[in-house]
């Protein structure tokens, strides 16, 4: 049996909504982006998936998950330093505490 | 004799040359300080000229046709479509009266003032505003239309007001000034309704033409007595009559040859001349001249009781002023326009000459205060010669010209209102006594001052000298009916039948005998003293509390209207809605807003994954209507 594109959706579905959950309910900020970073590979996975399957000979969703990568490397590099730089700061990294953007 | 008629632009000029010089003294001799002299000649050069132009119209109005010279100048207020207001002249035998009258007491007053005010610092700023003044006075005279009357009326209530607070650094001046410009302008206030309503019943303001039968015919009856009546209004606050007289007095805070100016011939008189120019229309409202009658001779009365008591020589000559201007008031409305101009006339002369002469003895012993002078006849000779001629015209002792325009008023008031005729008579027995009283104070008896007295400088009796003139001769005038013939259509007869028989007249004798009583009441209480003046004070003390206490008036408008009905009343209403009405409404907004604020901001926690959640929920849910929605 071949792996069709409704299967590489519903992975994509299922490892977005991993990540999702993970974003929203997890404490540790560390693990916040890693759930991020799911939820980017998600994202890239689907488009590559359609790209095999809808257009083949066309490799521009390969293209843009390249990009995709790129960005998200960046993203993790900046996440990760904002991470250090709060724990340096503040002693913690539980996002409850972050809380200084309220009324 | 033909006179050549005077050219329109020299008509102009009689108004414009007081103004221009207004306009040259202020604005450019002012930055050359030391220069004082020249604002002065140029001041008097003007209102000179003006009185000889004056002299000019007077004998050229008499050959025009219809004795009326009118020009039309220039559309002064245009609206489109809408109404045009024209700026025009209006020369008849009344106002040709008025321009001499005023241009020549003010001529003397400011040749008077060079002397008066030499040391001043505000010289300049003087000589400008009393230019100013009588350029407004005389505008408000020669003007033919109603609306920029009114406008000249707001000009000498104008200068008026900063001439009575000159000496703006003393409190009482201010305070003077401030009053005198309120009081009058709840008069003004009246004046304006009358043009309003005058302007939407007839759509002009022309003088000529509201006083035409035509226009008058097609007012009905209720319109047009409050319109004379509002006309009425503006001429009781600019003349002092009561109950807008209170703030005559206390424009004595004034220079005093400014006090004579306002005294005679500027802004008081501004009130009977507005009177006199709507005299068809006042006849054509009878129930209000019975007013303008009742409310004359009441200020007469009213007055004339209070100048009794006074003990400054000013406030006495004030309350004097009122007085005779309830019986221009009284004149006009009983005997017609000749009778009250005719007072109006004469009594500019001696009442600008007693005021010249206050003037003078204040020169002499710096002060106004009665108890601090007497004695002075010999010290001050021609001061009191004049003074003394000056007070003989006012108590109407014939052959003075008092006694003259006295006859008039008696006669027309005993032909119309007979009761009214009983004021007018106790008027006149007031009038002497109270004149007499300040004439034997100031200059009989022995000098209580500690000032060496002296006679003032001849600049100032000069002035006064050529008043004296007018003061005693101006009455005969009318001897053989030729000021009544030139003012309404009397005929003229000989000048000695009238000169000698007015004399005859048993209305004469009365009114003679009233004010030789006067004088000789005042002989016995001040130079014999027969009866002590404390003894008579004592007696008739509580007369003389009420006279002494202004009969409460003032106290009963700071006091009680002022402070009370209007401070505590309405002004704390108007306060109090402001407050809770208008400030609680937008402090409910304000409130109200803030409230929403303070339950909506629980709603920004800080908690980034809360937020996230919002995000996807919304997200979700954009989804779900578009799927569902197709």
């Amino acid at each position: 049996m071949t792996a069709g594109l409704n299967n590489y959706l519903v992975l994509s579905a299922v490892l977005f909504s991993i990540g999702l959950y993970g974003a929203l309910s997890r404490k540790n900020a560390v693990v916040v982006l890693m759930c991020v970073e799911i939820m980017l590979n998600a994202a890239n996975l689907s488009l590559v998936a359609f790209s095999r399957f809808v257009t083949p000979v066309a490799l521009s969703g390969q293209t843009v998950a390249i990009f995709s990568i790129t960005a998200a490397a960046a993203e993790v590099a900046v996440g990760l330093a904002v991470v250090i730089a709060l724990y340096r700061q503040r002693g913690t990294v539980d996002v409850n505490d972050i809380n200084l953007l309220k009324w | 004799m033909h006179i050549m008629s005077i050219p329109s632009a020299l008509i102009w000029a009689v108004w414009l040359l007081p103004l221009g010089a207004f306009a040259l003294i202020s604005p450019l001799i002012r930055p050359f300080p030391g220069k004082a002299e020249p604002a002065s000649f140029i001041s008097i050069g003007a209102v000179g000229i003006s009185f000889a132009l004056s002299l000019w119209i007077l004998a050229s109005v008499l050959q025009a046709p219809d004795r009326q010279i009118i020009l039309h100048g220039a559309d002064w207020l245009s609206i489109s479509g809408g109404p045009v207001f024209n700026f025009g002249l209006l020369i008849d035998p009344l106002s040709a009266v008025m321009l001499s009258v005023v241009t020549s007491v003010s001529l003397m007053v400011q040749v008077y003032s060079r002397a008066y005010m030499h040391s001043d610092p505000s010289y300049l700023r003087y000589f400008a505003l009393i230019s100013l003044f009588t350029a407004a006075m005389l505008g408000l005279i020669v003007s033919s239309n109603l609306l920029s009357t009114f406008a000249f009326w707001e000009l000498v209530g104008l200068s008026s007001y900063l001439l009575i607070g000159f000496w703006f650094h003393r409190p009482s001046a201010v305070a003077a000034a401030k009053k005198a410009f309120l009081v009058t302008r709840i008069g003004d206030v009246g004046f304006l309704a009358a043009l309003l309503v005058l302007y939407t019943k007839t759509g002009t303001l022309d003088i000529t033409g509201l006083n035409s039968p035509g226009v008058l015919s097609a007012i009905s009856g209720g319109v047009l007595t409050w319109a004379a009546l509002g006309l009425f209004l503006g001429a009781m606050g600019k003349s002092g009559q009561f109950p807008l007289h209170v703030w005559l007095p206390d424009a004595m805070e004034g220079p005093t040859p400014v006090s004579a100016l306002i005294h005679a011939a500027t802004m008081v008189a501004a009130g009977v001349f507005l009177v006199a120019r709507m005299y068809p229309l006042f006849q054509a409202a009878p129930h209000v001249l019975t007013v303008v009658a009742i409310v004359g001779a009441f200020s007469a009365v009213f007055a004339a009781t209070m100048g009794l008591v006074m003990k400054d020589i000013k406030r006495v000559l004030a309350y004097s002023t009122i007085s005779q201007l309830g019986l221009m008031m009284l004149g006009i409305a009983t005997g017609g326009v000749w009778v009250g101009i005719f007072y109006l006339f004469n009594h500019a002369f001696f009442k600008s000459l007693l005021f010249l002469g206050a003037g003078s003895v204040n020169h002499a012993t710096g002060t106004f205060d009665l108890r601090e002078m007497g004695g002075l006849r010999k010290k001050i000779p021609w001061t009191f010669a004049f003074f003394v001629l000056a007070a003989v015209s006012l108590s109407g002792i014939w052959p003075l010209a008092g006694f003259f325009s006295k006859e008039g008023v008696l006669a027309a008031a005993l032909d119309k209102q007979p009761v009214l005729f009983g004021f007018a008579l106790l008027t006149t027995f007031l009038t002497a006594f109270y004149i007499f009283r300040v004439v034997f104070l100031v200059f009989f008896g022995d000098y209580r001052g500690s000032h060496g007295p002296h006679e003032s400088s001849r600049i100032m009796l000069v002035p006064m000298g050529l008043l004296a003139v007018p003061a005693v001769a101006s009455g005969w005038l009318n001897a053989n009916g030729g000021f009544e013939h030139f003012l309404g259509d009397g005929a003229t007869h000989g000048f000695w039948s009238g000169f000698i028989g007015a004399l005859a007249h048993p209305l004469a004798l009365f009114s003679l005998l009233a004010a030789l009583l006067g004088v000789f009441s005042a002989y016995t209480l001040y130079i014999k003293r027969w009866i002590s003046p404390d003894k008579v004070k004592w007696f008739l003390r509580s007369p003389y509390a009420i006279f002494t206490r202004k009969y409460g008036m003032d106290e009963l408008y700071e006091n009680i209207i002022a402070r009370n009905a209007l401070y505590r009343g309405v002004f704390q209403a108007a306060d109090w809605t402001d407050r809770v009405v208008i400030g609680g409404a937008s402090a409910g907004i304000a409130s109200l807003t803030t409230g929403a604020g303070r339950v909506l901001r629980r709603f920004q926690t800080g908690q980034i994954q809360l937020y996230a959640v919002a995000a996807v929920l919304g997200m979700t849910a954009i989804v779900l209507i578009a799927l569902v929605r197709g």
